[in-house]
Parts: structure tokens; C-alpha cells; sequence
């Protein structure tokens, strides 16, 4: 039932060449595996998911599903199953005649039906509404009806659009659990479309993440915290996102100095020996950087960069603190409770193995840390 | 609207039942001079007292007209007829034609798509005589004049652009997700088409279907210039009615009741549908 996905340089052109919604895209999901592909609206990712799907044709490209190209053909012949973001449910049907519809074509017995729909519909916590027709239940009952009715089919791939948007906090985290670990336990290979990364990272194996119809990263989500391709995927994963500012690095033998642009001078040193050799020679060679910096990493401490406090909230287990630097928001997470007035100046510290490092024009990364890229 | 006052309820009676006589005082005055000779519905002053007959009746029906100048052929039975024929083969071939283009019109861009159906509605506010007599000169080269195949065609003028744009509309509020999914579930494009998109639009399609099938069946103009007495409709062959020897109102008013009946009945037996489409549109969404 698991099998593999490869999507090889897909292009979507959308009118006479009016809007390049997809470019060049090529990756692989292996067998089994959770893939989402993250993204702002308009980035792609639903254009991509349509033309997996069969919705949409490719303008370039192939897309093959277990060596087979399915690219050319139609949805049906695709053994595809998809969740759609507006549910799409058959309105004259009840959310259980929904659900178990999906099952028509495997040709099960009735008691067969009944009990992966009951099971389908407990998971989902739908169990006491499948008698109900999809008017007259909420859009997240709805939302999860739709859910039941692409998971409850076998099929080759499952494709999840927004599945769990329309659905309140408490239940969503309750869900992800048990959805992830059905897809697990059936070895389903998945992809889901989301633009919350808090989903993304709780369900997915790996984060595809896509910027103006292009693949800025495909990694698992730690890495993609740990070591973000470019400036794009550092700032937009991670919450709150990672402060960013322009520097000039002065390597003098014994200290390495990031001096803050327009700052009159504020500057973090860090001796030689905290960076790699081979970060500082790369570092030498680039003339505009940009320095990358988690907020959780922001250490609020005697010695550092002088800031200006604007705010400062204790949120029961953590405190934000936004400062500024040189007309730069920085922003700091602690999870000690910390009191700062608005206009007093702190020093905020940050370790050489937190640095993310990357070129001001093009915004790739040059190190995470004391490692070069 | 759950608040209202027993003077606001008295208010909307009286006012509901102004419209409901507006309407239906003249139908139900037609219907007591269907029961009445000529000369009790021409006495002054009126009155509902008189003895009722079914003179009217049976003459239409044994197609006899009997009048103080001589006996006269009619051919009423034969023109209902020819228009119950007529509008439902018309409306049946228009139905055939239309859904599947109101479908593709709604789901699918393609080059001078809008102007296809722009041109289509078009026919609808053409005048039809100037329609009409050029195309009385072809069907008489084409031998189509005086056929049920040419008065057909040009029926199709009245109820294809009807259906095509009430069922696009449909057609246009189905969610294309939906059937994207059944496609995905392994159906084919016309198996969707049929199980969920025609199904789903079936309150607009009756509700179309109905309204092109009493334009069709009160059209006048098309019949009288291209069909002769034994393919004409009630509409012209009412004709018949102005005599030498005057006006049978009676008569009139007979044929009137027999040929609004077979709309008359549509109607009602399509209201169902036409409130499902109505409880169908607040489902969505």
C-alpha cells in the first residue's frame, strides 16, 4: 500500500504564461513517509498538490508514483485519495453514507463497511453525527467527514489540503496524534498542504517548503530549524521568527567581530577559536552578511549588544522580550520570568554555535553555528 | 419574522389575497364562461347565476362547431396535440442539448466560450419576426416548413438558450471540488457528470426545463408563420374561434381552461422540485 512519489522539474504555467505558479520542482517522497509542503498562500503548494492529484496538467515535467507515470493520467486511474480544504462533501448523502461511499469500489461485505466506517468516524470523533447530513453539521464536522472519506480508502497516496483548519486547537492536537499514527500504522504515503507550521511539524517526516512556486527546502523539521537553506526559510520557520540584521565582519587573528550596520559600532566579538577555520576564511570572502539569530537564543545577560526594550510580556511559562538595535526589532524568549521597563537598556548575549549566517543578496546561507555550509 | 403582531397578520392576509384575486379572478371568470352559452356570457349585466352547459366542451372535443350560421370543422383536439408534441419534443431536444453545454460552459474555459453563449442568449431578445422571415424562405428551400422536424429546430430558439443559462447557473454553484472528489474515488469523467453533477443541478434543470416548456408552449408567432392547420398549435389554432358569424367565447373560453391545464399541472406537480432547489442553495457552503 506504501509506495514512492517522485515529482521530477514540474512546471505549472497558468494562462499564456501570465503566472509561473509552480517552477522546476523535484522531489521524492519515499514510501511510507509524511511530506507537507509548508507555505504563504500562493506559494505553489496547492497548484502542486492539484496536479498529484490530476485536477491540474503540467506544463514541464513528470510525476511518477511507484516507477508508474501518473502524470498523464486521469484522477481515477491515479489509486490517489485526497481530503479537500472545502470538504466537498456529497450533499444528498449522510456523513456516514459519505464516508463509507469511499469503500463502494473495494467491494466489501456490509458488515465490513460499517465497522471501518464506525472505526473511521471514532477516530475522528464523528461517530455520533454519521446519521446527519453534511448541511446540517458543523464545517469541522464536515472537515473531518471529508478527512474519514480520503483515510478510510486504500490507495497508493493520500493528499490532505488544509485538513485540520476548520477544527478548534484542543481537538486539532488531540487529532494530529491520532492521525499521524494511523498513517504510520498503514504506512501511508502522505502529502499535506499546510500553511501552520505548528501542523507541519507535528505530522510531517519531512517539510517541503515553497516560496513564489519555488522549493526553498525539502528536510526534516528539525534540520529545517537547525540549519534553514536561505534567509526565506530561516525567517518563516520558527516561532516567533528569527531576528535578522545586516553586518560587517572584521577578523583580526584573535577576535572575530560582527559589527551591527548602522549601530555606531555595537558589535559582537567572539574569539577565534569559537569559529572553525574554514568559517572564517569563507566569512572573510563575503562582503554584505546577514546574521540570523533564534529569539530563543537571545540571551539576556551583563555584556552584548545594548538594546532598548519596547516591550515586555511574561506569558505563564516564557517572557518575550522585543528590544531595539540600530531601528531593528530583536526579539528574546525566555523561560525565566524576567522583568524589563520600556526605554531601560539590556545586553543581550548570543552563543558563536546559535549564529546563522547568510549572504545579504541572495539570501543563501554561508554557516549555522561553527559549521559552514 | 417570528414577532409579528395580529394586525401585521390581518395586514398581510388582506394583502395576499388582493394579489391572489388580481391573479386568479380572471382564470376563474374564464372558467364560468367555459360553462356558458354565448348569449347568457354576453347579457347585460353580468351575473354568476345561469345554467351551466357543456356545449363548449363537447364541440371542442368532437371537433363540430355548431352556430346559428352552419356547422363549422374545428381542429382544437388535434392542435393540443400538436402542442403537447411539440413543446415536449422541443423541450426534450433542448435538454439534450443544453445540459451537457450549460456543463461545459460552466466548468471549462476555452477559446470564445462567452461569445458561444452570449450568441446563444441573443436569441432570446432577437425580435422574432426579423428572425422569422428569412428563415421562412430557407425552411421552405430546405423543405422544412409545415414539419414537426422544422417547427422543432425553431423551437429550440426559445427553449435552448433558457436552459443553458438557468443550468450553467447550477451548474456553476456546485462546488467543483465535489466532483473532483468522486473523480479521485475512481469514477470517470462522465460517470461524474452523471452521478453527481447532473444530480446535484436536477432542481435547476426541472425548474428550466419547465419554464422552456410553457414559453414553448405559448409561443404563437413560429407556428403561424411556418406550420399550416394540421401542425399548428392551440395558441394559432384559437384562430378559429373569430367566425363569420362572431366571436364563440364560449368556445374560447373552453379551449382556454383545456390548453392552460397540461401547464397548469406541470406546474404544480414541479413545485417540489422547484423548492428543493430553493432548500438546496441554503445547504451549501
Amino acid at each position: 500500500m506504501s509506495s514512492e512519489l517522485v515529482l521530477k522539474d514540474v512546471d505549472k504555467i497558468y494562462g499564456a504564461g501570465a503566472i509561473h505558479a509552480v517552477k522546476d520542482l523535484s522531489f521524492t517522497v519515499k514510501p511510507g513517509e509524511i511530506t507537507a509542503l509548508l507555505g504563504s498562500s500562493g506559494c505553489g503548494k496547492t497548484s502542486t498538490l492539484r496536479m498529484i492529484a490530476g485536477f491540474e496538467t503540467l506544463t514541464n515535467g513528470s510525476i511518477t508514483l511507484d516507477g508508474r507515470p501518473i502524470h498523464a493520467l486521469p484522477p481515477a486511474q491515479r489509486n490517489v485519495a485526497m481530503a479537500f480544504e472545502t470538504y466537498s462533501l456529497y450533499p444528498p448523502l449522510t456523513i456516514g453514507e459519505n464516508i463509507s461511499f469511499a469503500l463502494k469500489a473495494q467491494k466489501l461485505g456490509q458488515a465490513d463497511v460499517g465497522k471501518r466506517v464506525r472505526d473511521m468516524a471514532e477516530m475522528l470523533e464523528i461517530g455520533d453525527v454519521l446519521h446527519k447530513y453534511p448541511s446540517s453539521v458543523s464545517g469541522g464536522q464536515q472537515q473531518r467527514a471529508s478527512l474519514g472519506r480520503a483515510l478510510v480508502r486504500p490507495a497508493g497516496l493520500y493528499l490532505l489540503d488544509e485538513p485540520m483548519g476548520q477544527l478548534e486547537p484542543q481537538l486539532r492536537a488531540v487529532l494530529r496524534g491520532r492521525i499521524k499514527h494511523y498513517l504510520r500504522e498503514h504506512k501511508c504515503t502522505t502529502i499535506l498542504v499546510t500553511h501552520d507550521q505548528t501542523e507541519a511539524n507535528a505530522l510531517a517526516d519531512r517539510i517541503a517548503v515553497m516560496e513564489g512556486g519555488v522549493l526553498q527546502q525539502y528536510a526534516t523539521p528539525a534540520e529545517l530549524k537547525a540549519r534553514p537553506a536561505n534567509l526565506f526559510v530561516g525567517t518563516f520557520i520558527g516561532e516567533p521568527p528569527m531576528n535578522v540584521f545586516p553586518v560587517e565582519v572584521r577578523d583580526d587573528g584573535k577576535t572575530v567581530n560582527f559589527t551591527i550596520t548602522g549601530s555606531d559600532g555595537q558589535s559582537l566579538a567572539y574569539a577565534a577559536a569559537d569559529l572553525p577555520q574554514a568559517v572564517r576564511t569563507r566569512l572573510q570572502s563575503e562582503t554584505a552578511l546577514m546574521l540570523g539569530v533564534r529569539p530563543h537564543a537571545v540571551h539576556i545577560g551583563r555584556s552584548g549588544l545594548k538594546a532598548r526594550v519596547v516591550t515586555c510580556q511574561w506569558l505563564g511559562d516564557q517572557t518575550h522580550i522585543a528590544t531595539e538595535i540600530a531601528g531593528r526589532t530583536v526579539v528574546s524568549v525566555s523561560h525565566e520570568q524576567i522583568t524589563a521597563k520600556p526605554g531601560e537598556t539590556i545586553a543581550l548575549g548570543i552563543a558563536p554555535h546559535d549564529l546563522h549566517v547568510f549572504a545579504a543578496g541572495t539570501g543563501a546561507a554561508i554557516a549555522h553555528g561553527a559549521e559552514l555550509v | 419574522m417570528d414577532h409579528t403582531s395580529t394586525f401585521e397578520r390581518i395586514v398581510r392576509g388582506i394583502l395576499i389575497g388582493l394579489v391572489l384575486v388580481f391573479f386568479l379572478f380572471p382564470i376563474f371568470w374564464i372558467v364560468l364562461m367555459s360553462f356558458q352559452t354565448n348569449e347568457t356570457i354576453l347579457r347585460i349585466p353580468p351575473s354568476i347565476v345561469f345554467e351551466p352547459t357543456l356545449s363548449n366542451y363537447s364541440a371542442l372535443i368532437t371537433g363540430r362547431l355548431e352556430t346559428t350560421a352552419g356547422n363549422l370543422d374545428i381542429a382544437f383536439m388535434k392542435n393540443l396535440g400538436n402542442s403537447v408534441f411539440l413543446s415536449v419534443a422541443s423541450v426534450l431536444v433542448s435538454l439534450a442539448l443544453g445540459i451537457p453545454a450549460a456543463y461545459a460552459f460552466a466548468r471549462f474555459r476555452f477559446r470564445l466560450g462567452e461569445d458561444i453563449a452570449f450568441t446563444l442568449l441573443s436569441f432570446r431578445f432577437a425580435p422574432p419576426l426579423l428572425v422569422l422571415l428569412p428563415l421562412s424562405l430557407y425552411f421552405k428551400q430546405l423543405g422544412l416548413t409545415n414539419t414537426y422536424i422544422g417547427l422543432i429546430w425553431v423551437y429550440q430558439l426559445i427553449c435552448l438558450p433558457l436552459i443553458l443559462w438557468i443550468v450553467r447557473g447550477y451548474f456553476e454553484d456546485i462546488s467543483p471540488d465535489i466532483e473532483h472528489a468522486y473523480r479521485i474515488a475512481g469514477n470517470s469523467w462522465w460517470q461524474t457528470f452523471r452521478k453527481i453533477a447532473v444530480p446535484l443541478a436536477m432542481p435547476g434543470i426541472a425548474a428550466a426545463g419547465l419554464l422552456a416548456f410553457i414559453f414553448a408552449w405559448n409561443n404563437f408567432i413560429f407556428a403561424l408563420i411556418l406550420a399550416s392547420a394540421d401542425k399548428q398549435p392551440v395558441t394559432v389554432g384559437a384562430l378559429a374561434f373569430v367566425t363569420a358569424s362572431g366571436i364563440q367565447y364560449g368556445q374560447i373560453a373552453a379551449a382556454i381552461v383545456l390548453s392552460i391545464a397540461p401547464t397548469l399541472a406541470l406546474a404544480l406537480y414541479a413545485q417540489r422540485y422547484l423548492v428543493e432547489g430553493l432548500s438546496l442553495g441554503a445547504v451549501k457552503g
